[in-house]
C-alpha cells in the first residue's frame, strides 16, 4: 500500500497513524520476525525499519545496542531484504527503512534500491545523507519507485527546507528535537512550533519521531498538526529488556503499542 | 571540485540534526582563517606558548648508521608533546572566536586529547574527552594528565573500544548540544570542513620544515616520512611540498600483526577490507566487510588504531603523489628502541611507524641523500605499554 493510500484511509477514520520501529533481526531473525508480526497485529499503520550498522552515528545508545544484538545474531544486508519479504507475506501497510549510507554504497546504490523495490520498500531515509548529498540516492529511488523521507529538525530553515521539502516523497520525518533517538520523558515546546512551521510549507504527510515514548506524546504531536508518530527507543527497550522471556517481551509489546495507537483515534 | 571534496574523497555525511553545525562551522572557519586579528593571537600562542617553531634535528649518528642523512622534524618538543596541539589551539581559539563555551573531543592515545584539555584550559573553556576504554587502559599517563588539565573523561565501551567508538560518541554529543559545544576534532577526519580546516591547522609544520631544510642543507629532501593514522602530521607536513615533485612523500599505516592476519589498521594495504566507503561524515578508504559493516582495526599505537584514513590522503594516493606503505608492531617496535639507544628521543609509537619505514628506506638512499621523518610526538605516554610487549616489568 503507498502512503499516500494510508493516510487518506486513516483521515477517513478519523485517525492518524502509529510507526513503531525496530532494527530488523534485533535480538535474533526469527524473534525480530514475530515482534514485527506482533507489532503490526496490534495496530501499527506504518513499519519502520532499521538496518544494522557498525558505527550508527546518528541513533542513541539504546538502538545503538539493538544494533549490536542483530549484527552478533548474524544479520546482514541479504537477510534484512530477505526479512522484508517475510513481512510482505503477512501485510501490506507502507514499509519505511532507515539505513545508514555506507551499507546503501557497498551494495551500489542502483542495486540497493531494486532490492528494496524486489522486497517491497516503500521508502528509504538514509540517516546520515543530507540533502548536499543525495543526489544519487534520488536518482535511484525514483527509477525503482521507491519513496525518499528526508529529515527536518527545529534548526532546517530557508533554502535547504525548501530544497529538503521538494525531495521528500511519502512523509516528512520531523525531528522532534535536537539530538540522536532515544526515549524521552518530556516533549519540548519546539517540536509544537516546527510541526506548526512545517505544516504551513508543504501538503506531505508530517510524522514525528525522536524521544516520543508515551500516549501523551502521541496526543501532543497530533493534535499540533502531525499526522503520525513514530516510536522507537522505547519499544526497543522493551524488546532490550526481556532477553530471556520471548512471551513476556511479546506481550509487552503487543499492550504497548495498543495503548499508543489508541492515542491515535 | 565539488565543496568539501578532493576529487571523489570528503563531503559531508551526517544527519540533517547536524548540519546547521557544520555550516556555522564551516562558516566561522573561512572567515577567521584569513582574520588577522585571529591569526595573530594564533601565532602567538604558537610561539610562545606551545614553543614553535620547534627544530629540525640532523641525526648524527643514525645517519652514520644507516648510510644517509636523517633529520626530524621535532614535534614532539611541542607543548604537550606532539603536533596534536597545533591544531588544538587553532580550534580552541575558533570556538572562542563562535562564542562557544564548552568544547568535546575524542582521542586515541590520548595526545589529542590532552592537547584539547591543555587549550580549553588555556583559553577558559570547559572541555570533556571522549576515550575508548582498551584506550584509557594502555594510555593511562594521558588519562591523568587530561583531568589534571580540568577536563572530564568519559570512557565509551562500545563497539571496539577504541577511536572510532570514541568519535561516534563525541559526534553524539555534538547532535545533541549544537547550540553551545563545539567539537574539536583531532585529525584530518569526519566531515568537511574538518579535513581541511585540521591541514590548516597542521601545515604550520611542512612550512617550518621546508625553511629549516633549506637553510640547513641548502636543498630539498629526497624523502619525507610520516606515519598515518587519520592523517593529521602527515598531511602537516606534505602540504608545503605538494609541489616539489622531486620530493617523495611516504605516509606509514599501522601494520599491526602483518596484513594477512586481518589485525591491523593499513587502509591502502589491506585491497580486500580496505575499501572506498563512507564512515564518521566523509567517503574515504575504510575498512569493512563485504556488507560495509566497519571492520574494527588493531594497532600497537592506539593513535593509528582507526578504521578510516583522511580523504585527502586517499586523493594524493591516486594522483600518485604520496605513497602509502606499512610498519609492522615488530618494526615499530625495533624503531622504538633504536632511535632512544641512538640519538637520545624516545619516539612516541605511532611516530616509531615512521621511523621504521625510514631505516628500510636508507638502504637503498646514498650518502648525500635526506630523509625527513616527522617525528610525530614523543613516547612518554607510552612507556608503560612498550614496556609491556618487550617484557620488562617497570
Ligand atoms: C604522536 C602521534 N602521532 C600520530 C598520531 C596519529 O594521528 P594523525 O595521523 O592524525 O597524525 C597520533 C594520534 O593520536 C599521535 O598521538
Amino acid at each position: 500500500m503507498s502512503y499516500k493510500k494510508t493516510f487518506s484511509e486513516l483521515k477517513k477514520k478519523k485517525q492518524k497513524a502509529l510507526i513503531p520501529f525496530v532494527v530488523i533481526g534485533d535480538p535474533d531473525y526469527e524473534t525480530s520476525l514475530r515482534i514485527v508480526r506482533t507489532i503490526v497485529e496490534a495496530g501499527a499503520d506504518i513499519l519502520e525499519l532499521g538496518f544494522p550498522f557498525s558505527d550508527p552515528i546518528a541513533d542513541g545508545p539504546i538502538i545503538q545496542s539493538a544494533d549490536v544484538r542483530a549484527l552478533e545474531s548474524g544479520i546482514n544486508t541479504d537477510s534484512c531484504l530477505r526479512f522484508i519479504k517475510e513481512v510482505r507475506t503477512f501485510t501490506d501497510i507502507p514499509i519505511g527503512l532507515l539505513v545508514h549510507y555506507n551499507l546503501i554504497y557497498q551494495r551500489r546504490i542502483d542495486k540497493f534500491f531494486e532490492d528494496c523495490k524486489g522486497a517491497g520498500v516503500t521508502s528509504v531515509l538514509a540517516a546520515d545523507v543530507p540533502i548536499e548529498e543525495s543526489d544519487l540516492i534520488i536518482k535511484a529511488a525514483r527509477k525503482n519507485n521507491v519513496d525518499t523521507v528526508f529529515i527536518v529538525s527545529p534548526l532546517t530553515e530557508g533554502k535547504r527546507l525548501e530544497k529538503i521539502l521538494k525531495n521528500c516523497r511519502g512523509f516528512v520525518y520531523i525531528v522532534s528535537r535536537l539530538g540522536v533517538t532515544g526515549a524521552r520523558d518530556d516533549l519540548q515546546e519546539s517540536t509544537l512550533s516546527l510541526i506548526k512551521r512545517i505544516r504551513t510549507k508543504t501538503n506531505l504527510p508530517l510524522c514525528v519521531g525522536f524521544g516520543i515514548s508515551k500516549p501523551e506524546h502521541v496526543r501532543a504531536v497530533l493534535e499540533a498538526g502531525a499526522d503520525g508518530a513514530i516510536v522507537g527507543s522505547a519499544i526497543v527497550k522493551i524488546i532490550e529488556k526481556n532477553p530471556d522471556n520471548k512471551n513476556r517481551m511479546l506481550g509487552e509489546l503487543r499492550s504497548f503499542v495498543d495503548n499508543m495507537k489508541a492515542a491515535t483515534k | 571540485m565539488k565543496k568539501g571534496y578532493f576529487d571523489k574523497y570528503g563531503g559531508v555525511y551526517v544527519s540533517e540534526t547536524l548540519m546547521p553545525a557544520v555550516q556555522e562551522l564551516e562558516k566561522a572557519f573561512n572567515k577567521c582563517k584569513n582574520d588577522k586579528k585571529f591569526n595573530n593571537e594564533l601565532n602567538n600562542l604558537l610561539k610562545n606558548y606551545a614553543g614553535r617553531p620547534t627544530p629540525l634535528s640532523f641525526c648524527e649518528r643514525l645517519s652514520k648508521k644507516l648510510g644517509c642523512k636523517i633529520y626530524l622534524k621535532r614535534e614532539d618538543l611541542a607543548h604537550t608533546g606532539a603536533h596534536k596541539i597545533n591544531n588544538a589551539l587553532g580550534q580552541a581559539l575558533l570556538a572562542k572566536y563562535m562564542g562557544k563555551k564548552r568544547i568535546i573531543a575524542e582521542t586515541g592515545a590520548g595526545q589529542h586529547g590532552v592537547a584539547a584539555a591543555t587549550a580549553a584550559a588555556k583559553l577558559g573553556l570547559e572541555c570533556e574527552i571522549y576515550m575508548g576504554t582498551i584506550d584509557i587502559e594502555r594510555q593511562k599517563p594521558n588519562v591523568f594528565r587530561m583531568k589534571l588539565l580540568s577536563a572530564k573523561v568519559n570512557p565509551v565501551s562500545s563497539g571496539g573500544r577504541t577511536l572510532k567508538d570514541a568519535i561516534n560518541e563525541a559526534l553524539r554529543d555534538w547532535t545533541a548540544n549544537v547550540k553551545t559545544t563545539y567539537y574539536l576534532l583531532g585529525s584530518v577526519l569526519g566531515p568537511h570542513p574538518y579535513p581541511e580546516m585540521v591541514a590548516h591547522f597542521q601545515s604550520i609544520i611542512g612550512k617550518e620544515t621546508r625553511k629549516q631544510i633549506l637553510a640547513a642543507e641548502g636543498k630539498l629532501p629526497n624523502a619525507i616520512i610520516a606515519c598515518v593514522g587519520g592523517g593529521s602530521n602527515a598531511i602537516g607536513i606534505f602540504r608545503a611540498f605538494l609541489k616539489d615533485k622531486d620530493v617523495d612523500l611516504i605516509g606509514v599505516e599501522a601494520g599491526g600483526l602483518g596484513i594477512e592476519s586481518g589485525k591491523h589498521a593499513a587502509r591502502f594495504a589491506d585491497q580486500k577490507l580496505g575499501r572506498l566507503g563512507i564512515l564518521h561524515g566523509t567517503m574515504t578508504y575504510v575498512l569493512q566487510d563485504k556488507f560495509g559493516q566497519i571492520y574494527n582495526t588493531h594497532s600497537i599505537s592506539a593513535g593509528l588504531d582507526y578504521s578510516a584514513v583522511g580523504p585527502e590522503h586517499s586523493h594524493l594516493r591516486d594522483l600518485k603523489r604520496a605513497a602509502y606503505t606499512f610498519a609492522t608492531d615488530k618494526e615499530c617496535l625495533e624503531a622504538f628502541k633504536l632511535l632512544s639507544e641512538e640519538e637520545g628521543i624516545i619516539p612516541a609509537l605511532e611516530s616509531a611507524h615512521a621511523v621504521a619505514y625510514a631505516l628500510k628506506l636508507a638502504k637503498k638512499m646514498n650518502k648525500e641523500d635526506i630523509i625527513v621523518i616527522n617525528l610525530s610526538g614523543r613516547g612518554d605516554k607510552d612507556i608503560f605499554e612498550a614496556a609491556r610487549h618487550l617484557g620488562v616489568k617497570v
